[in-house]
C-alpha cells in the first residue's frame, strides 16, 4: 500500500470581506520532500500557511494530514500535530538568551538543563551552530533565524514551514540553511518553503505550487522550469526585460559623499563610519548589505533627516548640501524615498493628494504665499496614479486604503516625477509584485538616463545586481569599496555582508549550485 | 455573540459628527437618571442646566459673553492637540494675559487715552505666549513632559494672580480687598448692543474660528501641524522641523490664552481679583475635543459649553443644586466624547458565537 501524502489540501477557500483569499486550492506534500510554495504578494500564501498551522480556519475545504481529515484549531494543535513554523519576522526577545528564548516558546514546561542538553543535541545533529547562553541582542540576523530554527526542530516536526527564510540572509547563511534543510528532508521531514526567489526554489525544492490571485496555477518541477517560466506563470503575464538605451555613457560626479560619520541614535542604532561614494550622472549606484546595518541612517544622512556634522561631507555637482536641511536639500534637487512606507514616507491617514503636498510641495509649485494650492496637488497626485498605474479610487484616497504594493508605486513615482537630480531610495520594490516591481525598475533607469544619479539601498542582492551600474556593500556601518557589477563576484559580496557582524562559521567558499543560480 | 471592533477603511464623517451631538444627549440623559436616583428633579435639572439658557432669551448674552473665552481659547488648544503637544496650562496663560493687560492699563494711568486698549490686548498675547514659551523651551531642551509643566505653571500663575493684586497693584481705594483698580472707562472693551454686556471679544470669538479654519485647512503651516501630530517622522521626511512645531502649537495656544484673559478682564470684569481664574480654561479642553479639533467645532462647541455654566446657574436657583454640578455635565461630555471617539475609526461588529462542534472533532487527534 502507498503512503497517504504527509500534507494533502484539497478544495481550500477561505474569504475575507470584499476578497477571495484562497480559491478551491489543492495540492499534496510527500513525507520527505521540500515543496515550495510560490506566488506574489496577495496572491494568498499567507493565508494558506496560516490555516495549516491552525492561525485561521478554512470556509470550505478540507485538510487530510498522513491521509487522516482533520481541523486544525489553534498553531498548539498545529505543534502536536508536528507541524512547525519558522515566520519571516522572528519573535525573540533581545535582552533574554537563546535558551531563554526557546524556553519561552515550548508549549511544554521542561527544565532548563533537559532543554539545554536537548538544544545542543538539535543543533550538533544539524551543525547549527548557537551559544545556548548568548544574549540575542549580540546576534546576527541568521544566528537569530537558528534559534526559530531550533525551537521547530525541538518539536521533532514532521512538517516544517519556513516562510520566506532567506530575505535576510547572506549568500553563505543561505547555503548553510539549504545544507540543514536538504537533511531534514532525507530524514522524512517535509518541508512548505515560501519564497518568491526563484533560483532558490530551483537550487532546493522538488516540487513547486504557485498561486495567483487565491487560484493554484500550477504545480511543477522546478528542476525542469526557468526562473523566467515560473516567474511568469507567478503573474500571469510575460516579464518585462528592463530596457537601456544603447551607447549609454556615464557624465560626471553628480552625488559626492565623503567622510560621512554620523553617531548612532539609541542603544541599538547603528553610526554610520567613514562613508565615501561618488555617483556619476546616469549612474545607478547600489548598497547591498543584511538589514540593520545603517541603511536607514545612510538614508536619513543623505535626505537631510539628521543633520550632518562635517560641511563637506555631501556635494551634488560639487557644491556641498550638508549643511541644508531636508527641505533645502529637495529644493537643490536631492528626493529620496526611505525604507519605512507607513509613517514615514507616507502618512497613512492622509489621502494621496495630501501625501503629495508632503514632499513635492516646493518642487512641484503646490505652495504660494503659504498657503497650499490644493488644486494643483490634486493634479499631480493623479498624474503620479496615472503613470505608475497605481490602483486607488484617485487622489482623494487614503494612503491606508491602498495596498502596500500600490502605495510603494505611488511614493516611488511621487519622487520620480519630481525629475529629482540625485535621487536615493531605499528597498524601492519591498512588498511590491513582480510586475510593479519591474515598472518601478524601468522608471529609475528611465530617470538615470536623463541624467540623474541614482542610489538604490536594498537587501535584495538580485535587484541590485540587474538594476545597477555600480555596487557596495553596507555593513556595520562602513562601506566596502565600489565594484562594477559587470565584474561583481556574488562570493566577495557575500563575505563583504557579512562582514566582521556575520558568522566566523559560515563556509568562505559558496557552493557552484548557489553561485550559479544569482 | 463577541464583540469585534473593525477598522474602517476610511474615516466616517457621519460619526465625527453624531459623535459629539451623541455625547451631549448622553451626557442629558445620564445626568437625569443620576440626579432622580439621589432624589432631585432630574428632569428640571436637565431642562434648566441645557434648554433654559436657550428658551430664555434674556439669558443670550450670557451664554455669548461666556462662550467667547471658551472659543478663543479652544482654538488654540485645538492647534496644540492636532501636532499631539498638550498643554492643559491654558489656565494659567489666560491669568497671565489678563495681569499682562492690567499691568498696561495701569502703567498708562487713569487718563489714557482710549487707544490704549490695544496694546493692552496686545500684551495679554505675548504674556500668555511668554507663559507657554517656558514649557516649550523645556520640552525642546530637556524634552520635558508638556503635560506636567504647564498644569504646574497654572498653579504658579495663581501666586503671580495673588501676589499682584494683593500687593504691588492693590487698588488702594478698594478697602483693602485683594485687588486692581476699575478700569477707567474709557479702557473697558466697547459694548456691541447697547443695553447688554455683549461686548467686543464676542465678536472676535465669532471671526477667530474662520480664519484659524482657513489656516488650519489650507495653509503649509495647517499642513505642517497635521502631519507633524500625525506621522511625525514622515513630517521631519517632508522637511518640517519638529522643534518649530512645539514652538508654534505652544506660543500659539498660549497667545490665545492671553487674549481670551486680556478680553475678559477688559469687556466683562473690568479688575483681576483672586477670583479671576474661572476654570474656563480647563473647559476649554473638554471645547477643542468636543468640537472634534475643528475650529468651526469649537465654536459650536463653545456655545454649548457655555449654555451649561449659564444653565449651572439657572439649576442652582431652581432646583438647589450646587453651582459645581454644571462641572460634572462637562467632565461627563469629556468623558462620553473621548469614548466615542473610537467609532469615527472602527465599527462595532457583534459576531455570533460558533458552535462547539469544531473542538470535538480536535479532541479526536
Amino acid at each position: 500500500m502507498q503512503t497517504p501524502p504527509r500534507l494533502d489540501l484539497s478544495g481550500i477557500t477561505k474569504r475575507f470581506p470584499g476578497v477571495l483569499a484562497n480559491d478551491q486550492v489543492s495540492f499534496a506534500v510527500q513525507p520527505g520532500e521540500i515543496h515550495a510554495l510560490l506566488g506574489e504578494n496577495g496572491a494568498g500564501k499567507s493565508t494558506l500557511v496560516k490555516m495549516i498551522y491552525g492561525i485561521m480556519q478554512p470556509d470550505a475545504g478540507e485538510i487530510r494530514w498522513n491521509g487522516e481529515r482533520i481541523t486544525i484549531q489553534n498553531p498548539k494543535a498545529a505543534r502536536k500535530l508536528g507541524i512547525g513554523m519558522v515566520f519571516q519576522h522572528f519573535s525573540l526577545f533581545e535582552a533574554m538568551t537563546v535558551l531563554e528564548n526557546i524556553a519561552l516558546g515550548m508549549d511544554a514546561n521542561i527544565p532548563a538543563r533537559d532543554l539545554e542538553a536537548k538544544i545542543v543535541a538539535v543543533m550538533q545533529q544539524y551543525g547549527l551552530k548557537l551559544e545556548p547562553h548568548r544574549i540575542v541582542s549580540t546576534l546576527s540576523v541568521g544566528e537569530r533565524q537558528r534559534i526559530e530554527i531550533v525551537r521547530a526542530l525541538l518539536l521533532k516536526p514532521n512538517l516544517l514551514i519556513m516562510d520566506e527564510p532567506t530575505s535576510v540572509l547572506t549568500p553563505q547563511e543561505v547555503e548553510q540553511l539549504f545544507v540543514v534543510l536538504r537533511q531534514l528532508a532525507s530524514e522524512g521531514c517535509s518541508i512548505l518553503y515560501i519564497s518568491h526567489k526563484l533560483h532558490e526554489i530551483k537550487a532546493l525544492c522538488h516540487t513547486a505550487t504557485i498561486l495567483r490571485g487565491g487560484k493554484l496555477v500550477d504545480t511543477c518541477d522546478p528542476a525542469v522550469e526557468t526562473s523566467r517560466s515560473m516567474a511568469e506563470k507567478m503573474i500571469g503575464g510575460s516579464l518585462k526585460d528592463i530596457q537601456r538605451g544603447e551607447g549609454r555613457a556615464l557624465g560626471t560626479a553628480k552625488l559626492t559623499v565623503q567622510s560621512l560619520s554620523v553617531a548612532k541614535d539609541g542603544p541599538f542604532g547603528i553610526a554610520l563610519k567613514d562613508i565615501g561614494f561618488s555617483v556619476k550622472a546616469g549612474e545607478i549606484f547600489g548598497i547591498a548589505g543584511v538589514a540593520g546595518n545603517g541603511q536607514n541612517a545612510l538614508l536619513l544622512a543623505l535626505s537631510g533627516e539628521t543633520p550632518s556634522t562635517s560641511p563637506e561631507a555631501i556635494q551634488i555637482d560639487g557644491t556641498s548640501v550638508a549643511p541644508l536641511t531636508a527641505k533645502q536639500r529637495r529644493l537643490a534637487g536631492m528626493a529620496s524615498v526611505p525604507e519605512e512606507r507607513n509613517g514615514h514616507a507616507a502618512v497613512p491617514d492622509f489621502s494621496l493628494s495630501d501625501n503629495a503636498i508632503l514632499t513635492a510641495r516646493d518642487r512641484m509649485g503646490m505652495v504660494s504665499g503659504g498657503m497650499v494650492n490644493a488644486h494643483s496637488a490634486r493634479t499631480y497626485a493623479g498624474e503620479v496614479i496615472a503613470a505608475f498605474s497605481v490602483k486607488a479610487t484617485g487622489p482623494a484616497a487614503m494612503a491606508d486604503s491602498l495596498s502596500g504594493g500600490n502605495l510603494q508605486k505611488f511614493i516611488m513615482g511621487r519622487e520620480i516625477m519630481q525629475k529629482p537630480q540625485v535621487l536615493v531610495v531605499s528597498q524601492p520594490t519591498w512588498g511590491v509584485d513582480a510586475g510593479a516591481a519591474a515598472a518601478i525598475h524601468q522608471a529609475l533607469v528611465d530617470l538615470a538616463a536623463t541624467g540623474s544619479a541614482i542610489v538604490v539601498i536594498s537587501q535584495d542582492l538580485d535587484e541590485l545586481l540587474s538594476l545597477c551600474d555600480t555596487l557596495a556593500v553596507i555593513n556595520e556601518g562602513r562601506l566596502s569599496k565600489p565594484m562594477p557589477v559587470a565584474g561583481a563576484n556574488i562570493e566577495e559580496i557575500g563575505l563583504l555582508m557579512g562582514g566582521v557582524h556575520g558568522d566566523p562559521n559560515a563556509p568562505t567558499h559558496i557552493s557552484a549550485e548557489v553561485a550559479h543560480a544569482y | 455573540m463577541r464583540i469585534k471592533l473593525e477598522k474602517r477603511p476610511a474615516p466616517s464623517t457621519f460619526m465625527l459628527i453624531a459623535t459629539p451631538i451623541a455625547s451631549v444627549l448622553l451626557t442629558m440623559l445620564i445626568g437625569m437618571l443620576v440626579f432622580d436616583a439621589i432624589g432631585i428633579d432630574g428632569q428640571r435639572a436637565v431642562v434648566d442646566i441645557f434648554l433654559t439658557p436657550i428658551l430664555a432669551s434674556y439669558k443670550w448674552q450670557d451664554v455669548a459673553v461666556k462662550a467667547a473665552p471658551l472659543i478663543i481659547i479652544a482654538l488654540g488648544l485645538s492647534i496644540g492637540n492636532r501636532a499631539q503637544i498638550w498643554n492643559i496650562g491654558a489656565e494659567g496663560q489666560y491669568v497671565i494675559g489678563a495681569l499682562c493687560a492690567a499691568g498696561v492699563g495701569i502703567a498708562a494711568g487713569p487718563d489714557a487715552p482710549a487707544i490704549t486698549l490695544i496694546p493692552m490686548i496686545l500684551a495679554g498675547i505675548i504674556g500668555g505666549a511668554a507663559w507657554a514659551a517656558i514649557p516649550a523651551l523645556l520640552k525642546i531642551r530637556w524634552d520635558v513632559n508638556e503635560n506636567l509643566t504647564t498644569l504646574m505653571l497654572t498653579y504658579v500663575s495663581f501666586q503671580v494672580l495673588g501676589y499682584l493684586v494683593g500687593g504691588p497693584w492693590k487698588d488702594t481705594n478698594g478697602r483693602n480687598f485683594p485687588a486692581t483698580a476699575p478700569l477707567p472707562e474709557q479702557l473697558t472693551l466697547p459694548i456691541l448692543f447697547q443695553g447688554s454686556t455683549v461686548h467686543l471679544g464676542v465678536a472676535i470669538a465669532l471671526i477667530l474660528p474662520f480664519i484659524f479654519w482657513l489656516i488650519m485647512s489650507k495653509s503649509v503651516f495647517g499642513f505642517q501641524i497635521r502631519v507633524v501630530g500625525s506621522a511625525p517622522h514622515a513630517a521631519r521626511h517632508g522637511g518640517f522641523d519638529a522643534k518649530q512645531t512645539i514652538w508654534a502649537a505652544l506660543l500659539i495656544g498660549g497667545g490665545m490664552a492671553g487674549l481670551a484673559g486680556a478680553l475678559e478682564f477688559t469687556g466683562s470684569l473690568k479688575a483681576v481679583n483672586l477670583g479671576f481664574p474661572s476654570g474656563y480654561g480647563f473647559t476649554a479642553i473638554i471645547v477643542a475635543f468636543l468640537g472634534r479639533l475643528n475650529p468651526i467645532g469649537c465654536l459650536i462647541a463653545g456655545i454649548v459649553l457655555a449654555i451649561t455654566y449659564v444653565g449651572g446657574q439657572v439649576a442652582q436657583t431652581t432646583v438647589h443644586i450646587p453651582n459645581s454640578t454644571a462641572g460634572i455635565f462637562q467632565a461627563m461630555m469629556l468623558f462620553f466624547i473621548l469614548a466615542s471617539d473610537i467609532l469615527i475609526r472602527y465599527r462595532v461588529r457583534f459576531i455570533p458565537t460558533k458552535p462547539a462542534i469544531a473542538d470535538k472533532k480536535e479532541a479526536r487527534v
